[in-house]
């Protein structure tokens, strides 16, 4: 290993220690710091609202409602397949890019319907950035891919200072600092993930999404990036979607799980429960809902 | 042969062993191997062949004249003929090509590829542009035929209308070869179309693009028929001496292609055995040059990153 020892204790791996007995001393270190159990102080912030996504004829998604909340951490989980990315992509207006796709319902920001006439989905992508599933850095330097969002948005202030403190909240900067203008590619598929999360964090967007972005992570660099988003919880609103539900115990206030029933071959997808994490966890409504959690299906 | 390794037990390290050897020559692929190599060898044989027997011939005219022979303009006489004018009217077409043909072209690519939605109509323009790049260039020649003018702008404008289907085809390859995840990543960070297209998009393209279109300018420099059809000068013509600039590119011209064809057809012996190999031998060098001009620019471009 030649990440550089962290000085979080927790974050170092201990020979022997369980998982399991790791995730559950972070998760209640987790609740000491920030309060544990979520309250409902914070405002909608977003608003799915009887929202279907359409791949052309195929009926992706069904009917999902969501309220997500201000500065809080909202989990999708669910198997694959689902349409956990695909209804993840249709808040920041992602599926413009896909022709055939298409978007039924209301997804609300601030109150005001996204799909509306007149809202410039570029605008909207300044709002609500995103870390995608695979890291896509620009075949550019480090710096530059940070540099890119602040340029286009008209940043006037000293790039190199927000370069440095982009990286540093992705706990990236110890890595890279001496080689920023080397390019993007030259780095680890977890060290191009979390370029891709100080991207998307260089821009101060008030949401972020982010699409397993913790999948090509390593386990110290994940829980890296959950203290990120821990960090980013005061000012900002994350939506994650995760295979990894210990992860999903672990960061999010609130949870959904998505299923997919097959119907003549079609599979689509469906919110079974939306719910607070502690409670999903613990003591889930749905029957379908345990079964995933306690891994008896999927 | 192949044998199973069992889960069971009893399965020792040498019945491993013998499970994973390679069991006896695959004769099929090292046929198919040695197949593909044949082929390619035929192919550079042949090449290699025909380039020996032009050098032979050739070489007495390098040997005698030296660069005299790559200075001196047309003449009806083999001991001073020379292939500048050719040389000029080469680069003329060479020039107008790329300001017309390139611009035009991947414009073209970069509006079918990015910005045209995928309608019936979209569809239709991109199997005419392929269908275009297939029409022999005699057609072309045909096209800037029938208007007045037989010079040198003329000939380049036709060779435009020649490649440009090429030079679109190529650039809307090498900008469909842009993976997606760049645009989306682009987009990500609250790009605007012009911006993901101006600062991922074309950068990333621009070596496929640059390789591309600098081959096709090789075949516009390259093609002799359509010249032949809109009225180039194939005999001897005098270069005006002390013609203006619009003298020249309005009146007479040759290039070098036109130039090997005519002088293999001269009666004179030494016009068709010994010069027009030369002139072959110089169109062959600015093609090498412009091929190596090609390879550069595009390693340029791409060992960036
Ligand atoms: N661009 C597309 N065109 C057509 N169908 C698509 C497209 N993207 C996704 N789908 C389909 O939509 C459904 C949901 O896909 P989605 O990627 O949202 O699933 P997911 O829950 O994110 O899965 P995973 O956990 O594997 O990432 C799948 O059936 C998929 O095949
Ligand atoms: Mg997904």
């Amino acid at each position: 290993m030649t990440e550089e020892p962290t000085t979080d204790e927790q974050l170092a791996p201990r020979p022997g220690a369980e998982q399991a007995e790791l995730a559950a001393e972070i998760r209640a270190e987790r609740k000491r710091v920030t309060g544990g159990t979520p309250d409902d102080a914070h405002d909608v912030i977003i608003e799915l609202d009887n929202v279907d996504v359409y791949y052309g004829d195929f009926h992706a998604v069904d009917s999902v409602t969501i309220p997500v909340r201000e500065k809080e951490i909202t989990a999708f989980i669910g198997p694959s397949g689902c349409g956990k990315s695909t209804v993840l992509r249709s808040i920041n207006r992602m599926n413009d890019l896909i022709e055939s796709a298409r978007v039924e319902g209301r997804i609300a920001y601030h109150g005001v319907d996204l799909y509306g006439s007149g809202v410039d989905p570029v605008e909207v992508r300044r709002h609500i950035g995103m870390v995608f599933q695979k890291p896509n850095p620009f075949p550019k330097s480090i710096y530059d891919n940070i540099a890119f969002g602040p340029k286009i948005a008209g940043f006037k202030g000293d790039m190199d200072d927000l370069v440095e403190s982009s990286l540093q909240r992705a706990a990236l900067w110890d890595e890279v600092k001496d080689k920023l203008d080397e390019s993007a590619f030259a780095l680890s598929g977890g060290q191009q993930q979390r370029l891709c999360i100080a991207r998307a964090i260089a821009t101060s967007p008030d949401v972020l999404l982010m699409d397993e972005p913790a999948s090509a992570l390593d386990p110290i660099a994940t829980l890296r990036i959950e203290d990120l988003m821990y960090e980013l919880k005061q000012e900002y609103t994350i939506i994650i979607v995760t295979h990894n539900m210990q992860q999903a115990a672990r960061v999010s206030d609130r949870t959904a799980f998505f299923s997919v029933d097959v119907n003549e071959g079609k599979r689509t997808g469906r919110l079974v429960e939306f719910t607070e994490t502690a409670k999903l966890f613990t003591d889930p409504a749905e029957q379908e809902t345990e079964d995933y959690i306690t891994g008896r299906f999927g | 042969m192949t044998t199973s390794i069992t889960r069971r037990q009893e399965a020792t390290q040498a019945d491993v062993a013998k499970a994973i050897q390679r069991s006896g020559i695959q004769w099929r692929s090292t046929l198919f191997h040695a197949g593909l190599l044949l082929l390619l060898l035929t192919t550079l044989v042949i090449l290699l062949v025909l380039l020996a027997d032009i050098m032979i011939k050739a070489w007495p005219t390098f040997a005698e004249r030296g660069v005299s022979f790559v200075t001196d303009g047309l003449s009806l006489n083999p001991e001073t003929a020379g292939v500048f004018t050719g040389i000029m009217g080469s680069i003329a077409i060479a020039v107008i090509v790329i300001l017309l043909a390139f611009p035009i072209g991947v414009s073209s690519a970069i509006y079918l590829e990015e910005y045209a939605p995928d309608t019936r109509l979209s569809r239709f323009l991109d199997t005419t542009v392929r269908n275009l790049a297939g029409v022999p260039s005699i057609v072309y020649g045909l096209l800037g035929g029938s208007t007045d003018g037989k010079n040198v702008i003329a000939a380049g404008i036709t060779m435009s209308a020649l490649v440009l289907p090429i030079v679109i085809i190529t650039a809307s390859e090498a900008i469909r070869a842009v993976p997606d995840s760049i645009r989306e990543a682009g987009y990500g960070v609250g790009a605007t179309k012009w911006e993901v297209v101006r600062s991922h998009v074309m950068p990333s393209a621009l070596p496929g693009i640059l390789t591309g279109t600098v081959l096709t300018l090789a075949r516009a420099i390259g093609e002799t028929a359509p010249l032949l059809v809109i009225g180039v000068a194939t005999g001897y013509f005098a270069p005006p001496g002390d013609a203006t600039f619009v003298d020249q590119i309005t009146g007479s011209y040759t290039a070098l292609p036109v130039i090997v064809f005519s002088w293999s057809r001269q009666t004179q012996a030494e016009f068709a055995d010994t010069l027009a190999p030369a002139a072959i031998i110089v169109l062959l060098v600015v093609l090498f040059v412009l091929n190596g001009a090609a390879i550069w620019l595009r390693n340029k471009t791409e060992n960036r990153w």
